[in-house]
């Protein structure tokens, strides 16, 4: 097999893809049950937007909370929907206490999370659905290897392995490095915490689909082992992955907001909505509760829309519960 | 049955080996020892004679041999943040953490297995619908979510329970234990209920679906249609049926109890290797995290292997196909 002819083979298989796609989604039985589930249309909306005011958060957020010379400190736990009893400035959510509005350090904070979230479930699905795809077409001891790690990690709760992770990452990084780095080092441990379950996945469909007809056909007419693998067994195996994916990101999310909560995570620097709620936390007892409770709604709401829509998708494309 | 229990026992000390491993390892990325112990006159042959006589020209194998051989023996190096042995830092908290995860554990089970019955015999009354629909948020919920607001609600709003801290011990057989006074017990609760919710959630859903599951078969139909009562029905026939998978989840769950309390206790000051653990990631206090990996390390194995043993012992479709059980 040659390059070149590889290259003609690739360009023509989205295509195909793409157009069968588009003609058909409208009939499919995703979309009729979507329509169907007022929940999960609300959830989808909901996710929609938040992400949306993540992705525009420099252009929506009314102030810009983390420049130091915009700040002032009298401004300081203005309450919400009130306007500042010394500098009459306005805030829809209020202040903290150093005078930064809620509301954009909340849309600052999505931002964070949700980039943290995204890119730690995308990694984990390259790793996991390469581990599962090497896994489970070359079987033998190195199906073996891979899989005795993925049973020795199942045994350790996921938010712990990146807790350790992020911990060694730490210890790993030079002291200097450490504040840059942590947004990093937090991604890497939550994607690698979130491994398993894709590459487990994977590895039982690519089990079942390399006994199929078409991966012997591409065995006769000489397609090397790498091609079949990512070109004809890769898109048979996609569909449950994106299930995982969208549970995962919902694990994803809450794990990185725990770690920052617990000071583990994003750093004070670039404050995630966990970071905002263990500031909130130390001023309910003082009575300034919106600090605390608006990233928490936020979060609160991040979480359920993602977790309805991910158990939604699971339950559709699950033949067994239909 | 010999065989099955060799090898379990065989595969979890493999495990507890790479663990091991892993937590050696982490002192390999703190720097040069020797640069931090020399003064500043120090030659090569002092650095040389130093290096030999701390076993670091030794190979890596030979090292992490001496390395185990302490772990077993309790000694883990001496604590940078506190300058305390860690063996002595961690079993001074682990009372604290072992009484913590006990008593949220017995909450979420014994709640768990209610709920998870009544809610599926009961399926289509209002009252199991809200307690599933409640459900859902508990698992979607994170635990440091539940904790900071239930001590908005019963800490600072209506002032029942304490928000922080273990309150008084009191000691039994040596040991601290909080549960012992009023104040101590108090405090255990909001952390207690913390913890326990999602595994209780969990349990319930878990056993509400194997009870549903159990209830469609054969056996109970016919087990209607001879006429018993549905209390032996239910609790009799198919509660135990519904035993197996939740022993499982049950047993796993009690690892993830051990590993949520780092952030129960961090949300309340609970004084235990959790909060300690937190602390020393904060710090990069090395000795104190890698001693916490291999315990936890130690009691995650421990519990699995327990998990499987009762799980062969309890189902006889295993014991009868003998080995094969092993199966993946």
């Amino acid at each position: 097999m040659t390059d070149h002819s590889e290259r003609i083979e690739m360009n023509s298989v989205p295509a195909e893809v793409s157009e069968k796609s588009t003609a058909g989604w409208r009939n499919s039985d995703l979309w009729f049950s979507f329509k169907r589930s007022p929940v999960i249309v609300l959830a989808a909306l909901v996710f929609f937007i938040l992400v949306a005011s993540a992705v525009f958060a420099p252009v929506l957020a009314p102030y810009t909370p983390f420049d130091p010379a915009s700040l002032n400190l009298m401004n300081g736990f203005t309450a919400p929907l009130a306007s500042n009893e010394f500098t009459g400035d306005y805030f829809l959510l209020g202040t903290d206490d150093q005078g930064r509005d809620m509301l954009s350090t909340i849309l600052y904070g999505l931002r964070v999370s949700l980039f943290v979230g995204i890119t730690a479930v995308l990694f984990a699905m390259l790793l996991g659905v390469t581990l599962g795809l090497i896994s489970g077409y070359l079987g033998g001891w190195v199906d073996n290897v891979i899989m005795r790690v993925a049973d020795v990690q199942m045994t350790f709760p996921s938010i712990m392995v990146a807790m350790l992770l992020y911990g060694i990452g730490k210890g790993i990084i030079p002291p200097d490095l450490r504040d840059e780095m942590a947004i990093w080092v937090l991604i890497v441990s939550i994607g690698l915490s979130e491994w398993v379950q894709f590459a487990r996945t994977v590895r039982g469909a690519t089990m079942v689909e390399k006994e199929k007809e078409y991966v012997q056909a591409g065995h006769l007419i000489g397609l090397s082992r790498v091609s079949i693998m990512v070109r004809h067994i890769l898109p048979n195996v996609m569909g449950p992955v994106l299930v995982i994916a969208t549970i995962s990101l919902a694990l994803a999310i809450i794990a990185e907001a725990t770690l920052s909560f617990l000071g583990v995570g994003a750093p004070k620097t670039e404050p995630s909505l966990g970071t905002l709620i263990n500031v909130g936390r130390q001023f309910i007892l003082s009575g300034e509760w919106w600090i605390l409770l608006f990233p928490s709604l936020t979060l609160l709401a991040l979480a359920l829309s993602v977790n309805l829509f991910g158990d939604w998708l699971r339950d559709v494309l699950n033949p067994k519960l239909r | 049955m010999l065989a099955f229990v060799l090898q379990r026992v065989a595969q979890a000390l493999l495990v507890l080996l790479a663990v091991g491993f892993v937590s050696f390892s982490m002192f390999q990325f703190m720097g040069d020892p020797v640069e931090n112990m020399m003064g500043q006159e120090a030659t090569v042959a002092d650095r040389a004679a130093l290096e030999e006589r701390l076993g670091l020209n030794d190979p890596i194998v030979v090292q992490f041999a001496r390395f185990v051989g302490r772990a077993i023996e309790g000694d883990f190096g001496v604590s940078y943040r506190v300058g305390l042995p860690v063996a002595e830092v961690i079993f001074d908290r682990l009372p604290a953490t072992l009484e913590l995860a006990l008593f949220s554990g017995v909450l979420a089970i014994g709640l768990g297995f209610v709920l998870g019955i009544y809610t599926a015999i009961k399926r289509d009354g209002w009252l199991a619908h809200s307690i599933m629909t409640l459900s859902l948020i508990g698992v979607s919920l994170p635990t440091f979510l539940i904790g900071i607001f239930l001590i908005w609600i019963f800490s600072v709003t209506l002032g029942w329970l304490p928000s922080f801290g273990r309150g008084e011990t009191a000691s039994f057989f040596g040991v601290e234990l909080a549960i012992l006074t009023w104040s101590g017990f108090k405090s255990m609760i909001l952390p207690a209920v913390t913890l326990g919710l999602y595994q209780m959630t969990l349990i319930m859903r878990l056993v509400r679906a194997e009870m549903l599951e159990v209830l469609r078969s054969d056996y109970i139909r016919f087990a209607r249609a001879r006429g018993l009562s549905p209390y032996r029905i239910h609790y009799r026939h198919a509660l135990k049926n519904t035993l197996v998978p939740v022993i499982t989840v049950t047993g796993l769950q009690l690892g993830s109890i051990i590993a949520f309390a780092i952030i129960t206790e961090t949300v309340f000051q609970w004084p235990g290797v959790g909060l300690l653990f937190i602390n020393a990631i904060g710090f990069v206090d090395i000795p104190v995290m890698s001693a916490y990996l291999l315990l936890v390390g130690v009691i995650f194995v421990s519990i699995n292997l327990v998990v499987d043993l009762l799980y062969y012992s309890i189902d006889p479709r295993l014991s009868f196909s003998g080995t094969k059980a092993k199966g993946h």
